[in-house]
């Protein structure tokens, strides 16, 4: 791996079996198998990805429902290991797909704080150490001991950005976190990401607001259908993107 | 990575979610924790008065109550902590999709929980020994063994169904049934005197049965002061390991599928 990158991904393809309907239970198993019904069809989400990204660049993923954005992330994060290819990342990668994946509706917001920084990887020494900044960024200084199934979707957003941004991940991955909160939070979600670049922190960014991403984004690439289509400077691919002649 | 530096690398996150399920599990409970040890006392008291009287004709067993209760204690840690474990993957998908933890921690933590519920039965243990006044010899602190062996039994068997139950939900509801089948089984309320008449088959499994050896050696230095065979812990020690490595190797091999299945 080349020293000035943050993400290496190499030829990865990924291939899902799609058993026609899904087979769960011993009971559908056999009977599917007597039937001889078990069949499997693939499905290639993605074909032959390859890109770097430097350290300390902010790189976005456009393309539509189904392309195959959220098959790669899950990739690069590492929860999914790809059928073919490699990937490679450096450093500490703090994930925010989907906030709040990490969070028990039955305990306070004080108690997830520690559970869900546990999850990221943060020590419990510096939760402690940041506790209150967690709480002021996230506005809910009021509610720290309220368990958070009391919470609105906004507020469970707030705090999950809140604990994984806390300190400088070398790799953040955001995937359409900031369509939730209203635009102050927005704005205020944004200025953070833009600190944290100035860190050096890599930023992988995806959302279907193509005016988000040319705000936050130096580059961009474009899934389709499991290829690359594009891949350059972010207004240069957003506009590719966004330009009815290409569609379809 | 080995496993120990694993282990260490996420101590933080295996005592939060230990702590998680502690804290949820008494939530909103007046008497919260104490019901760990109000619970094994309850049952304990309402099966020795109706077995103490059924089993008299075998001969009296000397202080039933902690015959009882040393039976009760192991089998239900293992069947708390296996029961509750299974379902441990399949209830963090969630979490399995998004963020990269080591996922046998998820079925090892639920374990652990309950090994935290079973040191808390040790108290009632404690406390019937008191109050019927038993024999409290040196052998007690051999106790660790007994306890290690069904700990580890236990996490290899956790591991094993957690990693089934994905691929085969209906596992979940089927095991209730071998559980039960297992109790009886157990030498956990009855005397093995009571085996004397049955089958040969029915006497081969329970005595074959891992947690008879682990019920036998705790009921050996707590009970009745002796060290125990040194052939119970040749027992222990060997369903200790085979379920260890089946449990590893059949989770190793499809943790890989989890995310595509939940």
């Amino acid at each position: 791996m080349k020293i000035e990158n943050a993400i290496e991904v190499q030829d990865v393809s990924m291939c899902f079996n799609l058993s026609r309907e899904k087979v769960d239970s011993i009971k559908e198993y056999v009977i599917k198998a007597l039937k001889r019904q078990l069949f499997y069809e693939e499905f290639w989400a993605l074909n032959d990805i390859s890109f770097e990204i430097k350290k300390g660049d902010s790189v976005g993923l456009v393309g539509m429902n189904g392309s195959g954005k959220s098959t790669l992330l899950k990739i690069i994060a590492g929860v999914l290991k790809p059928t073919k290819g490699t990937v490679h990342t450096t450093g500490t990668i703090a994930p925010m797909i989907e906030l709040g994946a990490g969070f028990d509706h039955d305990l306070t917001a004080r108690e997830n704080i520690f559970l869900n920084g546990a999850l990221i990887g943060y020590s419990q020494e510096m939760l402690e150490e940041r506790f209150d900044d967690i709480i002021s960024f996230a506005g809910l200084e009021r509610f720290v001991d309220v368990p958070i199934k009391n919470f609105s979707s906004g507020m469970l957003a707030r705090l999950g950005f809140s604990i994984a941004t806390i300190v400088d991940a070398d790799i953040l991955i955001i995937d359409e976190i900031l369509s939730v909160g209203d635009y102050q939070f927005q704005n205020k979600c944004k200025k953070r990401i833009r600190e944290m670049m100035d860190r050096n922190t890599t930023v992988l960014f995806v959302s279907h607001s193509i005016e988000q991403v040319k705000e936050i984004c130096k580059r961009a690439v474009w899934i389709d259908k499991g290829h690359i289509r594009m891949m350059g400077e972010a207004e240069e691919v957003c506009d590719a993107y966004e330009d009815p002649r290409e569609k379809g | 990575m080995s496993f120990i530096s694993v282990f260490v690398k996420y101590k933080a996150l295996i005592v939060q979610l230990v702590m998680r399920d502690i804290k949820t599990k008494y939530r909103r409970s007046v008497l919260g924790l104490l019901w760990t040890v109000l619970n094994p006392l309850l049952m304990m008291t309402v099966l020795s008065i109706v077995f103490s009287y059924f089993f008299s004709k075998y001969g009296n067993i000397e202080n039933f109550p902690v015959y009882l209760l040393c039976g009760q204690v192991i089998f239900n840690f293992f069947n708390e902590s296996t029961s509750i474990a299974m379902g441990s993957i399949i209830h963090s998908g969630e979490l399995i999709k998004k963020v990269y933890v080591p996922k046998y921690l998820f079925p090892i933590t639920k374990v652990m929980s309950s090994g935290v519920n079973l040191l808390a039965s040790m108290i009632a243990l404690v406390i019937v020994m008191v109050v019927t006044r038993a024999r409290v010899t040196p052998t007690v602190m051999l106790a660790v063994f007994p306890l290690a062996y069904v700990l580890l039994f236990s996490v290899g068997v956790s591991l094993l169904l957690s990693a089934v139950a994905v691929s085969f939900r209906d596992l979940l509801h089927l095991y209730g049934v071998v559980t039960t089948a297992w109790m009886y089984l157990t030498p956990m309320i009855y005397p093995m005197e009571i085996l004397e008449n049955a089958p040969r088959w029915v006497v081969f499994i329970v005595n074959a049965n891992p947690l008879t050896a682990f019920i036998k050696i705790f009921r050996c230095v707590v009970l009745e002061g002796v060290t125990a065979p040194a052939i119970l812990h040749v027992q222990s020690l060997f369903w200790c390991l085979v379920s260890l490595v089946i449990g590893a190797l059949v989770f190793r091999r499809a943790q890989d599928s989890f995310i595509l299945k939940i």
